[in-house]
């Protein structure tokens, strides 16, 4: 009887030793990735900087002078600066779609690794996101700095919303990168399909034009007569199903409108961000086991 | 609690051969999920126990399951059926230094490398020096790995493993890596090891250093367990048949890949004299008459000498005696092994050769029992045992007259 007591309880002190060391061995695993990124360049950690810099001055040539698209002035902010705009976008873009191919690949990248040592197979794909993470969050810092200059200090206010939506953004690309990783070891195809789809994701997200774009292209299409059983095409709200567009839009409400996201929006990336962690995990737990074999 | 660290039950494991495999998605679409494979069973229901505290040998040909079973063990492979029950912190080194990044300094690799192990900050900022010191790096440790010669990565990547301190380590072919200097170095922790009780599972083609190493041995044969015992038993049994000993033409068996082979061994008295007179105290030389079938890159020849009953009484080596020729060509030739003086007891021992290449994990021939000589008594009598020690009495406390030499002759 008492035997078995302390048997469980020595089970969960097993159990929370490991997880510290799994939790120690991410950490490490996140140092790794991101220590080594950048060895051995002039510049080194400045480049994560100025990649996105180059990236929203040419997007904002493009897009801005080029073809003109206009951005609605920020609600509450007044703001009315098009690379500012569009550079929340891509920043919040390539941190999402940067940490799921990086997530992706963690299984298949660290095959030497896998065949060799046993640790929590997650941590792999867990420590890779952890590190576009913080190279995301010097980003986000520097663009809020940056908002706070033009757009006032109001910013503050709903500043703290960005916490509860990057807890959800991070959920949703671990969920979808455990179940991309696994299923890119089984399928080696898939990340050549992967950089396909993220191509049209890219635009179906609206990184470099807004809402209003797509709702001007609607009404087109309603004056012509082109007509789904009598009732518009569904553009705006086919736009809208996508989550990264909703996550996108919700940093751009929070950091350039100084606003807050709508409710129904929290809701629809919540339950986005919840269904993929649970799924991706499952399909992890499920297909990670003889993921070596594979290998 | 029973007494054992590892318990395997049951376990079977087999691995899909693909003869086409659906790795693309067109593939898979063309042949509707179905790829040709055929199943090969590395484990086939395997079951035994291993004492805690003991030094445990896994024994076997190529594709004898001995590897997989450590994985299974490992944990990085998982059986199809059956379990593994490890009790304590489980460390393998099937690679070491495998997690290491190049570009990235030796202190920041033994971090990372010792969370891979399950180790926590706190625990490497303790062993930190121990592993440094260990690995003989030096201040090597705060350069890239990349610049390390292999050498020195391999043994800061020993270093980590080893310093891990598990209650069960799981080691795969590394005792051969590192210079002589770190090999000792090793096998001296390896015995720290097991006098501290922890259980050290080895997996190895060496089968002397399986004898001399293991106390315990179990021997594999197409993933089923062909026996579990004693080292020196299963050794032993592991030599005589898995290696399809022959008998060879004037006593003994032998065994080996047989790219060279000792023809016959010959024992002489070091003075020439007739070799049936050889007595205690005397000097002799084992003679290694060979033939090499194709050019053999530093060969290590091996002498030992048993007796009768099989009691192991010495061996050496040419690694140890630092006596390896760089090459043999082929054809035949032979090797003096020069022994200064028989300490041994008067009666009939056994002569085996050995050779093995330089990382002593092929046997190109072993040749046991290949002759035998009958040693005389000497000019000084020993009551029993094996051994003739150089020994003299005195000391006597109190003091008091000794019988005459002469009464006693």
């Amino acid at each position: 009887m008492s035997a078995g007591v302390t048997t469980a309880r020595e089970r969960r002190v097993q159990r929370a030793e490991q997880r510290r060391s799994s939790f120690s061995l991410m950490r490490n695993l996140a140092l790794r990735e991101i220590r080594a990124e950048y060895k051995r360049t002039l510049l080194g950690r400045v480049w994560s900087l100025l990649n996105p810099v180059a990236q929203i001055a040419i997007f904002s040539l493009v897009f801005g002078v080029l073809f003109e698209i206009e951005a609605p002035p920020g609600t509450n902010s007044g703001v009315d600066f098009f690379p500012l705009w569009i550079g929340i976008g891509v920043i919040t873009w390539g941190y999402v779609s940067g940490s799921i191919s990086g997530g992706m690949s963690a299984l298949l990248g660290n095959a030497g690794l896998l065949s060799k040592v046993y640790f929590e197979r997650s941590v792999l794909v867990i420590a890779s996101i952890v590190a576009s993470t913080t190279t995301f969050l010097t980003e986000l810092a520097v663009l809020v700095v940056i908002m706070a200059f033009v757009g006032g200090p109001a910013i503050l206010l709903t500043l703290p919303l960005l916490v509860p939506l990057l807890a959800l953004t991070i959920a949703f690309v671990i969920g979808l990168s455990l179940m991309l990783s696994v299923a890119l070891v089984f399928f080696r195809d898939l990340e050549h399909l992967w950089r396909i789809f993220t191509q049209i994701w890219l635009y179906a997200s609206g990184v470099m034009f807004p809402v209003t774009l797509v709702q001007t292209a609607q009404d087109r299409f309603t004056a012509e007569g082109v007509l789904l059983n009598g009732q518009p095409l569904p553009l705006v709200t086919l736009f809208e199903l996508n989550p990264a567009e909703r996550i996108l839009a919700s940093f751009r409400n929070i950091i350039y409108d100084y606003a807050v996201p709508s409710l129904d929006t929290w809701l629809y990336i919540g339950l986005w961000s919840f269904g993929m962690l649970v799924i991706g995990a499952l399909v992890f737990r499920r297909f990670s086991r003889n993921v070596v074999e594979e290998l | 609690m029973s007494d054992s660290a590892i318990v395997v039950d049951r376990v079977s494991k087999s691995f899909r051969v693909y003869q086409e495999r659906n790795q693309s998605i067109k593939a898979a679409v063309l042949r509707r999920g179905r790829s040709k494979y055929s199943d090969f069973k590395a484990l086939d229901d395997v079951s035994f126990e291993i004492p805690r505290g003991s030094t445990f040998g896994l024994m076997g040909r190529n594709g004898s399951g001995k590897s997989t079973l450590l994985k299974c063990m490992a944990r990085i492979l998982n059986p199809d059926s059956g379990s593994i029950m490890m009790d304590g912190r489980v460390a393998a080194m099937l690679e070491v230094g495998s997690g290491f990044h190049p570009e990235l300094s030796g202190r920041e690799n033994v971090y990372l490398n010792g969370a891979i192990l399950g180790m926590r900050k706190e625990e490497i900022d303790a062993k930190f020096d121990r592993i440094v010191e260990f690995s003989g790096v030096g201040d090597f440790i705060d350069q890239p790995v990349k610049n390390y010669s292999s050498g020195m990565y391999v043994r800061l990547g020993f270093s980590v493993s080893i310093h891990v301190e598990p209650d069960i380590l799981l080691v795969d072919e590394v005792l051969a890596v590192g210079d002589m200097d770190f090999q000792e170095k090793c096998m001296e922790k390896f015995a720290q090891f097991r006098d501290e009780g922890r259980t050290v599972v080895v997996v190895s083609h060496g089968l002397e250093q399986m004898r001399s190493f293991c106390d315990h041995a179990a021997w594999l044969e197409h993933g089923v367990v062909r026996d579990v015992g004693p080292a020196s038993r299963i050794v032993d049994e592991y030599a005589d048949s898995s290696h399809a000993a022959k008998q060879v033409d004037g006593g003994g068996t032998r065994f080996g890949t047989g790219e060279i082979q000792v023809d016959r061994i010959e024992v002489l008295a070091a003075d020439g004299s007739d070799p049936d007179r050889l007595a205690t105290g005397d000097a002799m030389v084992v003679r290694a008459h060979y033939t090499a079938h194709e050019t053999v890159e530093r060969p290590v020849l091996g002498v030992s000498i048993g007796t009768r009953e099989g009691v192991h009484v010495w061996g050496t080596h040419g690694f140890d005696a630092g006596w390896v020729p760089e090459r043999i060509e082929p054809g035949s030739g032979s090797i003096d092994v020069s022994i200064a003086g028989l300490p041994l007891l008067p009666g009939t021992y056994d002569v085996s050769t050995v050779v093995q290449d330089f990382r002593r994990t092929v046997i190109f021939d072993s040749l046991q029992r290949g002759t035998s000589f009958a040693l005389q008594r000497g000019d000084r009598d020993n009551a029993g045992g094996i051994v003739a020690l150089d020994a003299t009495f005195g000391g006597l406390a109190p003091e008091q007259p000794l019988v005459p030499l002469s009464r006693l002759r």
